[in-house]
């Protein structure tokens, strides 16, 4: 048994029913009790489905159980396939159902429908959606491919001639982080150095679409969380290379680009096609300001992992610490941790997080619709760049997170959170103006979400600090420095005393301090 | 006055009233998610739900919003290794109980609240509730109860819950009579019937639940029950069993609904008509006067009720009665005689009534019955908004205030809403 104030990842059954309504002709017949049917408003509330998600729930009772839930499921079933026609079925147990053992998928098999069906077993207990999304993925590809008559082929570029290579997107799905624009964006990258996208899965799909995967010369993983396991099959399989260099950031994209012509053997002018603005918007004078910002980094494996590298390396931020909730993903999270020399948390409770942000004291929070709601709390500006996000990550404009276009997007969205460097000079310069007053906010943070909360982040700190006897003299030094920064210099003074034994603020101690944190 | 001749003539009218059922799939949500609202009501009570990583998700996500300070509930996960036998479920609940009280030692009663799996497997949570009383004696109550999706339907967790305190309210000696108004109530709906109530010249009235775990009403023979919220079937009965008295009312929804509620209420004090009807009239004229603008929105339009939270019936009645709006058809998760005696004799006719669902062939009637309204939960409303169709998400009714005559206005506010929307927008249809 194990507390649970807020999950991060749904069971591994949402992880199916994202697999189903991301694609068409597949319809999942879930056994479930009534109540499990709330994950229809995940896809029409978060992410404005028209349509509900292609899922008949069994929704047995009490008064149910026992000999009579078999036989609701096949009913179920029979009326679920007259109703909806798929061309597939894909059957699960819930939770509840999986302890129940009607074995579903063994009864569905056995009912005579004239389309697959596809049994998964969804291993409620031990597992989460992520994988529950790359279980039914890897099943529902390996079903209708296992059969192909490409397995004996050697697929792959030496076959190629002079045919322009083509490849698959694999892994995006509904209630992913901007997968609808992602694919879009990778596909135009693709087209622009002359390599064809084949079939994109399982976001659109159709049964007919998976049949056609093998046709292509290798495939790329964008969502290892939801791909790798059927990448590595169809690699097995179909001789299909992997390429899992995930597209996201400025130099993920070139290596993205790069890796694509080692293993397709095709040269590709990757300086030709690398038009980006982030790197001139991070050279250019006004981005001095973010160099060394304290960045925390938390979300799914393959986000932290790549967007820890674009803070670092291509925002020039410093990561002061990152994690993670996809356990399947905490070697390569470990790893970039250790590059950086920070600790990297790898849990799925939201209480540890908050509790290694409020330590860290970051200056901005790169995390999910949960790390905004802490950073919220704790005064820091946040960025949202994975799942578990909310309806306003799921913009109605074009705001791809990858390739060129979406390193663009990285750079506003991460940079709108904190103050703009002319700006930081000009409140600093204005301060004594009487029209200016603290609680003055930049125009374009008027809604409140930015890092600016400094002064009341004060309060949040550990309370026996305020014990402190602040000086006048030192108190109005204090109201000197600019109110962004204001809360943490107080913070940073008061550590500095009381690691001294000090039991009174004066002028010198708020130097003294100033001089020991600037080492 | 309408309302008492409502009250007063309910009781021999309910035998014909029979809703069609339905057994197919159902849409709703499970009695987990009536902790939401709950345990804002009950402010020193932890709900903690001995479930699966489902029922934590579902109440995060019905919920709509992500918790922005700790909440009052949680979920204890079960694992393979409980399953499995490998550890000791009660141990595992004790372990986690002592975690909850670690981080809010001010909590008074935690509810143990049974959920799907925890049934299934027999988890016995009334032995573990009685267990961990004995040993946090004085300090922390256990009460157990079942939100499970197999036995209960999204608000009949409140039913359960409230139905599982019943046995630890105290007697009531005194032989002044007593009002007990059940069903959770906004708070400022309950300041507001308060205020009534002491105008009426009853002022022994408690609500329950009220904002204290501990400070639970006393119950006897002198209490006289109301319900406020229309799905406390087996709290009623239970209320009843412990000597209380019923009195059948139409509910608090609209005008007439609210004015009924109190005569009915009023009558079972000996309350004179001229003395209610004094003590109504500023209030239920200042609500007619807020209604009256969006009648005029609502009249004429016709309306589909999908099973949801129980409070179809009774807005259906009001929807029909005082907004003007005809019912094409209303369906409701399950039908409870007693509870809705009341409500019956006013029903217009014509409607079909269904209880339970076969959610895809329901569907089908709306698509093609095409009402201007159709309320629903909320993983329908998108897709039904996609096919042209008006929708009111239901939960909405369970979060906001819309019982009593302050907000009647805002009630019918909540349908004329997506009309008005609907005749504002000029973006073509959804794509």
């Amino acid at each position: 048994m194990e507390l649970t104030l807020w999950t991060y990842e749904g069971p591994p059954h949402v992880g199916a029913i994202r697999i189903a309504a991301s694609m068409r002709d597949v319809h999942l017949v879930l056994h479930a009790p009534q109540g499990d049917t709330y994950a229809d408003l995940l896809f029409t509330m978060i992410e404005r489905d028209g349509k509900r998600p292609p899922v008949t729930y069994t929704t047995f009772q009490a008064r149910d159980l026992g000999a009579s839930t078999a036989e609701k499921f096949l009913n179920t079933l029979q009326a679920a396939y007259e109703h909806h026609q798929p061309k597939l079925i894909l059957v699960a147990d819930s939770c509840t159902a999986e302890l129940i053992q009607d074995q579903p998928g063994t009864l569905a098999q056995t009912a005579g429908l004239p389309v697959p069906v596809v049994p998964l077993e969804m291993a409620a207990y031990s597992r989460k959606e992520n994988w529950g999304a790359s279980e039914t993925f890897y099943h529902l590809v390996r079903a209708l491919l296992s059969n192909h008559p490409n397995t004996s082929l050697q697929a792959g570029s030496q076959e190629r001639g002079s045919r322009p290579p083509r490849v698959n997107l694999l892994g995006p799905t509904k209630l992913g982080f901007r997968c609808r624009d992602d694919v879009r964006e990778i596909t135009q990258l693709l087209e622009s150095v002359g390599i064809d996208v084949n079939v994109v899965a399982p976001l659109g799909a159709g049964i007919d679409d998976l049949f056609r995967i093998p046709e292509a010369d290798a495939n790329v993983c964008l969502h290892p969380e939801i791909a790798l396991t059927t990448c590595g099959w169809l690699e097995r399989t179909f001789k299909q290379k992997t390429i899992k260099t995930v597209p996201l950031g400025y130099g993920a994209t070139r290596d993205f680009l790069q890796e694509l012509a080692d293993v397709l053997d095709y040269p590709i002018d990757i300086d030709r096609v690398s038009q980006c603005r982030l790197p001139w918007y991070s050279r250019s004078v006004d981005s001095t300001y973010l160099t060394g910002k304290r960045v925390y980094v938390y979300g799914d494996g393959s986000h932290v992992v790549a967007m820890a590298r674009v803070a670092q390396r291509e925002m020039g931020f410093d990561v002061v610490g990152l994690g993670t909730y996809s356990r399947e993903m905490a070697r390569e999270v470990r790893a970039v941790a250790a590059e950086l020399g920070v600790e990297a948390l790898i849990s799925d409770s939201h209480l540890a997080v908050e509790q290694a942000i409020s330590e860290l004291r970051p200056e901005l929070v790169l995390g999910t619709q949960m790390e905004r709601h802490i950073a919220k709390r704790l005064g820091i500006g946040c960025a949202v760049i994975s799942t578990p996000a909310h309806v306003q990550d799921y913009p109605a404009r074009y705001s791809p997170q990858m390739g060129f276009e979406g390193a663009n997007v990285l750079f506003d969205t991460w940079v709108h959170p904190l103050i703009m460097g002319l700006e930081e000079h000009l409140l600093h310069m204005f301060r004594d103006d009487f029209e200016f007053n603290d609680n003055a906010v930049p125009s374009h943070l008027a809604h409140g979400d930015g890092t600016l909360k400094e002064v009341d982040a004060g309060d949040v700190a550990q309370g026996n600090q305020s014990s402190l006897l602040w000086e006048a003299g030192a108190e109005k030094e204090l109201k000197k420095i600019p109110f962004f920064v204001r809360g943490k210099a107080k913070r940073n003074t008061e550590q500095y005393a009381l690691d001294r034994g000090l039991t009174a603020i004066d002028i010198e101690t708020l130097y003294e301090a100033k001089a020991h944190y600037s080492r | 006055m309408t309302g008492q001749v409502l009250a007063s003539s309910a009781a021999d009218v309910s035998g014909d009233f029979q809703p069609q059922q339905e057994r197919g799939q159902r849409a709703v949500f499970c009695g987990l998610t009536s902790i939401i609202w709950m345990h804002r009501k009950i402010q020193d009570a932890f709900f903690l739900v001995v479930g699966s990583r489902t029922c934590a998700h579902l109440i995060q996500s019905a919920a709509g919003v992500m918790i922005f300070a700790e909440p009052r509930f949680g979920t204890a996960i079960l694992g393979d290794r409980d399953l499995a036998g490998m550890a000791d479920c009660h141990e595992e609940l004790d372990r986690v109980v002592a975690q909850v009280l670690e981080r809010r030692p001010e909590l008074k009663t935690i509810f143990l609240v049974g959920s799907c799996p925890s049934e299934v497997i027999k988890l016995d949570l009334d032995n573990a509730a009685q267990r961990l009383s004995r040993e946090y004696s004085g300090g922390v109550r256990f009460v157990s109860f079942s939100g499970s999706g197999i036995e209960t339907t999204f608000t009949q967790g409140e039913d359960s819950c409230l139905t599982a305190l019943v046995p630890s309210l105290n007697q009531r000696e005194s032989d002044q009579p007593h009002l007990l108004v059940v069903g959770t109530l906004p708070d400022i709906v309950e300041d507001q019937f308060r205020r009534l109530f002491h105008q009426l010249g009853i002022d022994c009235v408690e609500f329950f639940p009220g904002k204290s775990s501990t400070e639970l009403p006393e119950i006897g023979l002198n209490t006289q029950v109301v319900l406020a919220q229309p799905y406390l079937g087996e709290t009623l009965r239970a209320l009843q069993g412990r000597g209380a008295h019923h009195i059948p009312a139409p509910f608090p929804l609209g005008v007439a609904g609210t004015a009924a509620w109190f005569y009915a209420a009023a009558a079972a004090f000996g309350i004179p008509e001229g003395r209610v009807e004094e003590v109504l009239q500023a209030p239920r004229a200042r609500a007619t006067r807020a209604l009256s603008a969006l009648r005029d929105e609502l009249a004429g339009r016709r309306f589909a009720m999908l099973p949801d939270s129980q409070l179809e019936i009774p807005l259906a009645r009001f929807l029909a009665l005082e907004c003007g709006m005809t019912p094409v058809e209303v369906g409701t998760p399950y039908f409870d005689a007693t509870v809705m005696q009341a409500e019956i004799p006013l029903l217009p006719a014509g409607v079909s009534w269904i209880e339970g669902q076969d959610l895809d062939p329901a569907l089908d009637r709306i698509r093609s019955a095409r009402p201007d309204i159709t309320v629903c939960g909320l993983g329908i409303a998108n897709p039904l908004e996609a096919e042209g169709l008006r929708t009111k998400w239901s939960i909405e009714l369970l979060f906001s205030p819309i019982q009593g005559f302050e907000q009647v206005a805002d009630l019918a506010e909540l349908f004329a809403r997506p009309l008005r929307r609907e005749a504002k927008l000029e973006v073509g249809e959804w794509s």
